[in-house]
């Protein structure tokens, strides 16, 4: 199976993100990582290739130079081939599924496409969606078991507080992986060595036909959330503090 | 004035409380309102729904969520009435269906959306975690929102009863088959949607000693979160789970008890309104963040705090 993986290079998680001209950040001290749910999507992706045989696992991830590290990543946990596209500006969520789309489209024999159910960058929950509509196939998004029977997927997904779905589709299909799908791997000093040997295949926009005025969504500005003032110690023994607070959250926050 | 929509989203024939914010988010925006929903009965759902233009009653023969017929109906609704925009809850179905509706509708979506302006298409949401706001606006064709629970303020009902109309729910064959909706063990409060949350670290030091937290979310009727540490200790169940890598919440008051307040647990409580936090380390950088802090064991604290509300609210 030609098994695919849509990945997205975002600040580490603890990074404090500085806003640079209003429209974007500030990249300069910024440690760039994998977004998480992707690594997950990277691990399930290489179990099916590995209880697959015959099959590959094709890394692909959009934005600019510097992307190439994820990819490696990719590439070092197990990953065969890696696909970049050539994108310094910004893409609204359409286009991007519209590009990966393109990518996958060009093989016609592809399987199941894993994603993360969200980047931690723009959080906008929606690409493993808009990719899979954009290739007229089925998709689950928050999944946190995976199965594949024949050519059927059978996958589980949470929904509100501990309830959860059970989904069936036919491959080809998208998978959006969230925590507790599976314990990402670590790559190893040979998948490292071996990753540095592969070539990463770019594309470019303009080959798949992909333009930034395309764009429907624009980001108008980027600004800074109010910062909460600075709360107090309610001092004292533990059963005078909590009859305080009981009081202050009572008369003062008004929340009780 | 331009047609909108809203999904009114139904949790197993329950009207989901969010459904209030989108309902007073649209009365605001002078627009003709019309809210779509899916049922057998629309009786039970009417007084809610006064104050807009038109209710569109959803039928079909099973009216189960199934997210590609929801989608193809949806679309269809938005092409017959003519909506600009449309809006929903970001809810877990809401995560899902709205995605596939702004394919299938050729629209736009804005996900997680704190304020939404209709008549101007613009949006604001957090992104890096709310480390940041980003202002969107849907330049061309239809637009979508789905709007965080609990941020919307909630207008008094006032206004007169709205026209019904009906629609057929798609028949197509899903590509993507729901064959099973597996319920939680018990029931819980919905964390995206809890007016009070208590919450634990890493210092719960067990799985048993939640009960400890169970016991003080019974007397306020809250929900029962957990920061990373605690769920990757397996203390609490992943489900459980507040911050980057988990639950985005938004409750009245927070009460963090044994979190240190890393930053990845933080984004995901930070607009809380109240947050109180119960910690036995004084430079915890939880207190930083709190509004208000007690420098105690949460073994000894969360107990005498229960009892407190329990005579203070009974």
């Amino acid at each position: 199976m030609n098994i695919y993986v849509c990945l997205k290079q975002v600040p580490d998680t603890e990074a404090s993100i500085l806003i640079k001209d209003g429209k974007s950040i500030q990249e300069a001290n910024i440690k760039w990582i994998v977004s998480p749910y992707d690594e997950y999507a990277i691990e399930e992706a290489l179990k099916l290739k590995e209880k697959t045989p015959g099959s590959s696992v094709t890394a692909v991830c959009l934005g600019p130079e510097r992307v190439h590290n994820a990819l490696r990543t990719a590439l070092a946990m197990g990953a065969d081939k890696a696909v970049h596209i050539e994108s310094n500006g910004y893409l609204d969520d359409q286009n991007t599924a519209r590009a990966l789309a393109a990518v996958i489209k060009a093989d016609s024999a592809f399987g199941v496409i894993f994603t993360g159910k969200q980047a931690i960058d723009n959080d906008s929950y929606q690409l493993h969606i808009l990719l899979a509509e954009s290739l007229a196939v089925p998709v689950a998004t928050n999944v946190t078991a995976f199965a594949v029977e024949g050519q059927q997927v059978k996958v589980q997904r949470e929904i509100d507080e501990g309830a959860k779905e059970m989904i069936e589709m036919s491959i080809p299909c998208v998978v959006a992986a969230a925590k507790g799908l599976n314990t990402p791997r670590y790559a190893s000093m040979m998948g490292i060595m071996k990753a540095k040997k592969i070539e990463i295949k770019k594309v470019t926009l303009s080959e798949i036909g992909i333009r930034e005025d395309q764009n429907k969504v624009q980001l108008l500005k980027l600004s800074a959330p109010a910062e909460k003032p600075q709360g107090r110690i309610i001092p004292g023994e533990p059963a005078e503090a909590v009859k305080e607070l009981v009081r202050l959250l009572r008369e003062e926050a008004k929340v009780l | 004035m331009a047609n909108i929509g809203l999904y009114i989203e139904l949790k197993e024939g329950v009207f989901k409380k969010s459904n209030r914010e989108l309902l007073s988010l649209a009365r605001k925006s002078g627009q003709s309102v019309h809210a779509v929903i899916f049922c057998a009965d629309l009786q039970p759902y009417l007084p809610e729904l006064q104050g807009i233009q038109t209710v569109i009653q959803v039928q079909g023969p099973d009216l189960a969520y199934q997210p590609d017929r929801y989608a193809q109906t949806l679309a269809d609704i938005i092409a017959a009435f003519k909506l600009e925009s449309f809006c929903g809850i970001f809810s877990a179905q809401g995560k899902d269906l709205f995605p596939r509706l702004a394919a299938k509708a050729g629209a736009s979506l804005v996900n997680d959306c704190l304020a939404v302006d209709l008549a101007a298409r613009k949006a604001v949401k957090p992104v890096y975690s709310g480390k940041l706001l980003a202002e969107y606006q849907v330049e061309g064709g239809r637009a979508l929102f789905t709007v965080r629970p609990n941020v919307i303020p909630v207008a008094p009902l006032a206004g007169g009863a709205p026209q019904v109309k009906t629609a057929a729910l798609d028949s197509g064959e899903p590509l993507t088959r729901i064959v099973e909706v597996i319920k939680a063990a018990a029931q819980k409060v919905d964390l995206t949607e809890a007016e009070i949350i208590v919450s634990g670290g890493r210092a719960m030091k067990a799985k048993e000693n939640f009960a400890v937290l169970e016991e003080l979310a019974q007397v306020l009727n809250a929900g029962v979160g957990a920061s990373r540490a605690a769920v990757d200790a397996g203390f609490a169940g992943s489900d459980m789970q507040v911050g980057q890598t988990g639950k985005v919440v938004n409750p009245k008051l927070y009460i963090a008890c044994g979190i240190s307040g890393a930053i990845q647990h933080f984004v995901g409580m930070k607009t809380s309104k109240v947050i109180v936090a119960i910690n036995k380390d004084p430079e915890a950088p939880i207190f930083k963040k709190a509004d208000y802090g007690i420098i105690g064991d949460l073994f000894t604290v969360v107990p005498l705090l229960k009892e407190e509300l329990r005579k203070a609210l009974a």
